[in-house]
């Protein structure tokens, strides 16, 4: 018979110090491209390198859009042009959409009473199975969401944060809009990915969306392709108003 | 002068009803089916010892091309036997009724019934069309697509949500009810939905949908680049990207006539050793968490996470996106790098080791694995599995040794199976395949010679060919057409998922409700990989 309990005690305390520290080993994250101006005498040529509209050119500075970024490393591999490549992973933002103005609630934090118990629904609208994977690493002992009082909860009934992965396909879309009608108030959406975000490779097509904020109103993004665990782990604490979000002066020089 | 040769093969009795073609290069022998031998064609290619691929349907300007897809299971050095079948057949657009394959290649079932919703072709004989990639409760009828004519970007008006819509129920025992699951359904799970039929305590029937995660990945790499549509074949299933990548790579590859250099090759032969070591530990990670063995799961996590660091470390990304190109891979790696990666592999796998040793000496979760979701080894071979599965199942099938492409024939390795098909079995083959992935990594590692990892060729058009490789989870097969301009103009990806779902009602019959988990977690299937 084997001594799970031993096992298990022997292997120590290997949980992450995040957010109390940076976790900093290497390959817990892929990194993103981050903008720059143009150098001497070249034109931001690297900017039609990008397969997905990731890189644009605004006056003399290459200008990244994370939310389209799918990591397919062109703008930095096989060009004498290549950007700047930056580790981290706190990505996280709150939307920005025109509906903003009108739901007072968008985007903002769920306050005290969330903080440290937060239950989230996991939905996977399409996703191609990284994402997933990677939300599933959260609970792994590197990570261990609990500790932070977050929780995936089996039903969007009892659910605070509606956590959405994958593009929206059509045939999501209406088993996505129930399990958001499901959920009790307040509640949020936490769209995870770079498909959830802006439909990524897939979309928008005959069978995709553009992004799920077209079908349930997404309060926060976190971009990647996918996110890496620590990523989707400062989406949840900028949900829960236990961080700020990245500045947009990190996407821009 | 080959052509007549394999004529001489076919049979007198097929020979009038068919046209060896030419067209057909040294790796593919092309056959036209004339008039309504089909059926016993392919028992005749399938009594050969080949195995079916699988369906290919195409539009061209003046007809429909149906290409069924055999590869030889034995390697032989007789020219002529070791060539890949296609048997076409070939009819004007306005015929969209085909006879029905179905008597003769069980495999081919899901085939028939995607080409039916997304193309508008019957097959006549089979007896279950419908309601398959296209929901029923939320398409019109006749929208078919993948047809040329179908604009893949504009919006599609839906049929009005049928209310009373209900999935079909086959079970109709007095007292018998329908437990459905899904689409969304327990923690962090892919979207798919099964309808388990029961009358009381045990489930008689598991019979599953899917499609609900459908991306029309084949539609809409239609009149694309192909490094553009190298995005899609990573990305429609991100736990196997570099194995997708890599047969779109050598489709395309294959069409170019583009050689690869040598260090190109011994290095995707590790990277994709490398995915399928990590992909396991996942599987491994599932299992034990479906037994709701705590302290297993969590150290297989662990073991998982450290895989995951150590794919990020060596090649920027935890899943290996954005390596496989055209023509070799989009970066090179130092000699150093990878050996220190090998060593740290190594580690890992020592410890998954120990996790392996305290498993099997604990009996509640023995129980639960044993006698869970058989497939016998004679279901494996009828309805063509792969993978994993099959070889649980006593059927060692794998593309690496019958069909090898990178240079695996090099390698010497092991393709491990078991024989009871059941959840155990396949955990088995699971632990023995992440040592032979160690062992062919630490090969590669030695035989790895120096010079450039890329060539900078792409492929012109017209031309078309298939790609495969051995992916985690059993065959991939990437079909690819480019057309004048060098566009993609038809790309058909068969999936070992496609293969293995469609026998998974036969592994979830007549089980105890709570197996279900466990079933599903010991298939360790990709919804995404199915449903494309």
């Amino acid at each position: 018979m084997a001594n799970w309990v031993y096992s298990g005690l022997r292997l120590g305390v290997k949980s992450t110090h995040y957010p109390r520290a940076a976790e900093v080993t290497p390959g817990v994250t892929p990194g993103l491209p981050m903008g720059r101006p143009f150098r001497n005498g070249e034109l931001g040529e690297v900017v039609d390198r990008c397969p997905t509209g990731a890189l644009r050119r605004s006056e003399r500075h290459v200008v990244v859009d994370h939310r389209r970024c799918v990591h397919c490393f062109r703008c930095v591999r096989g060009t004498d042009d290549p950007l700047h490549w930056q580790e981290g992973y706190e990505w996280a933002r709150r939307a920005s959409r025109a509906e903003a103005a009108a739901s007072a609630t968008l985007g903002e934090p769920l306050g005290a009473p969330f903080a440290r118990s937060l239950h989230v629904r996991v939905v996977d609208a399409g996703d191609c199975g990284a994402c997933l994977r990677e939300v599933k690493q959260l609970s792994n002992p590197y990570y261990n969401l609990h500790r932070l009082g977050f929780f995936i909860t089996p039903t969007p009934r009892q659910a605070d944060v509606l956590l959405v992965v994958g593009p929206g396909t059509d045939q999501m879309r209406s088993a996505l809009e129930k399990a958001y009608a499901a959920m009790p108030g307040p509640r949020r959406v936490l769209a995870v990915g770079t498909c959830a975000l802006s439909g990524g490779v897939f979309g928008p097509s005959f069978m995709c969306s553009g992004g799920v904020g077209s079908i349930v109103p997404v309060d926060v993004e976190v971009p990647g392709n996918p996110p890496p665990p620590l990523a989707i782990l400062h989406g949840l604490l900028v949900l829960a108003g236990r961080a700020s979000e990245m500045s947009a002066g990190e996407t821009r020089p | 002068m080959e052509a007549l040769t394999r004529t001489a093969r076919i049979p007198e009795e097929y020979s009038e009803h068919v046209d060896v073609l030419p067209e057909g290069d040294r790796s593919r022998c092309e056959i036209r089916c004339r008039d309504g031998k089909l059926s016993e064609l392919c028992r005749w290619v399938r009594t050969r010892g080949f195995v079916f691929v699988g369906l290919i349907v195409e539009q061209e300007p003046e007809q429909w091309l149906l290409r069924y897809v055999f590869y030889p299971s034995q390697r032989s050095t007789d020219d002529g036997e070791s060539s890949w079948v296609h048997v076409l057949v070939g009819e004007r657009l306005s015929k969209t009724c085909f006879p029905s394959a179905l008597e003769v290649i069980p495999g081919i079932d899901w085939h028939e019934r995607e080409a039916e919703d997304l193309f508008g072709l019957t097959f006549e004989g089979h007896p279950k069309l419908g309601d398959f990639v296209l929901h029923d409760d939320a398409w019109q009828e006749g929208l078919a697509p993948m047809r040329k004519e179908f604009d893949a970007y504009a919006t599609v008006r839906h049929r009005e949500a049928n209310p009373n819509w209900r999935p079909q129920r086959i079970v109709h025992a007095s007292g018998a009810f329908a437990m459905p699951i899904g689409p969304i359904y327990s923690g962090v799970t892919e979207s798919a939905h099964f309808i388990l039929e029961t009358v009381g305590e045990d489930v008689i029937r598991a019979l599953p949908r899917f499609y609900y995660k459908h991306r029309a990945v084949e539609k809409i790499a239609e009149g694309r680049w192909p490094e553009d549509v190298m995005l899609l074949a990573e990305r429609f299933n991100g736990i196997s990207a570099f194995a997708h990548g890599l047969a779109f790579a050598q489709a395309l590859e294959a069409i170019g006539n583009i050689e690869v250099p040598p260090r190109a090759v011994t290095l995707r032969a590790f990277l994709a050793e490398l995915e399928r070591l990590r992909h396991h530990v996942g599987l491994i990670h599932d299992i034990c968490e479906s037994t709701a063995l705590t302290v297993a799961a969590s150290q297989a996590a662990m073991l998982e996470e450290e895989l995951l660091r150590l794919c990020g470390s060596l090649t920027g990304h935890r899943y290996l996106f954005g390596l496989i190109a055209c023509g070799g891979l989009s970066r090179d790696f130092k000699d150093g790098e990878l050996r220190s990666a090998v060593e740290r592999a190594g580690g890992i796998v020592q410890r998954l080791a120990g996790l392996e040793s305290n498993l099997i000496r604990t009996g509640s979760f023995l129980d639960r694995l044993e006698e869970v979701g058989i497939i016998t080894d004679k279901e494996a071979r009828a309805y063509g599995l792969v993978g994993p599965i099959a070889r649980g199942s006593g059927l060692a099938r794998d593309l690496r040794r019958v069909q090898p492409y990178l240079n695996y024939g090099q390698y010497t390795f092991d393709v491990p199976t078991e024989n009871e098909g059941d959840g155990y079995a396949r955990l088995r083959v699971l632990l023995a395949e992440v040592r032979a992935a160690m062992n062919i990594m630490g090969q590669a590692l030695e035989a790895l010679p120096e010079g450039p990892v890329r060539t900078r060729r792409v492929p012109g058009g017209p031309g078309a060919a298939l790609g495969w490789a051995e992916a985690p989870l059993g065959a991939a097969f990437h079909w690819v057409r480019l057309d004048d301009e060098g566009r993609v103009s038809r790309y058909r990806i068969i999936s070992p998922s496609f293969a293995n779902w469609h026998a998974f009602y036969l592994a979830a019959e007549a089980f105890a409700f709570q197996d279900f988990p466990i079933i599903l977690a010991s298939f360790g299937l990709s919804v995404a990989e199915n449903d494309r």
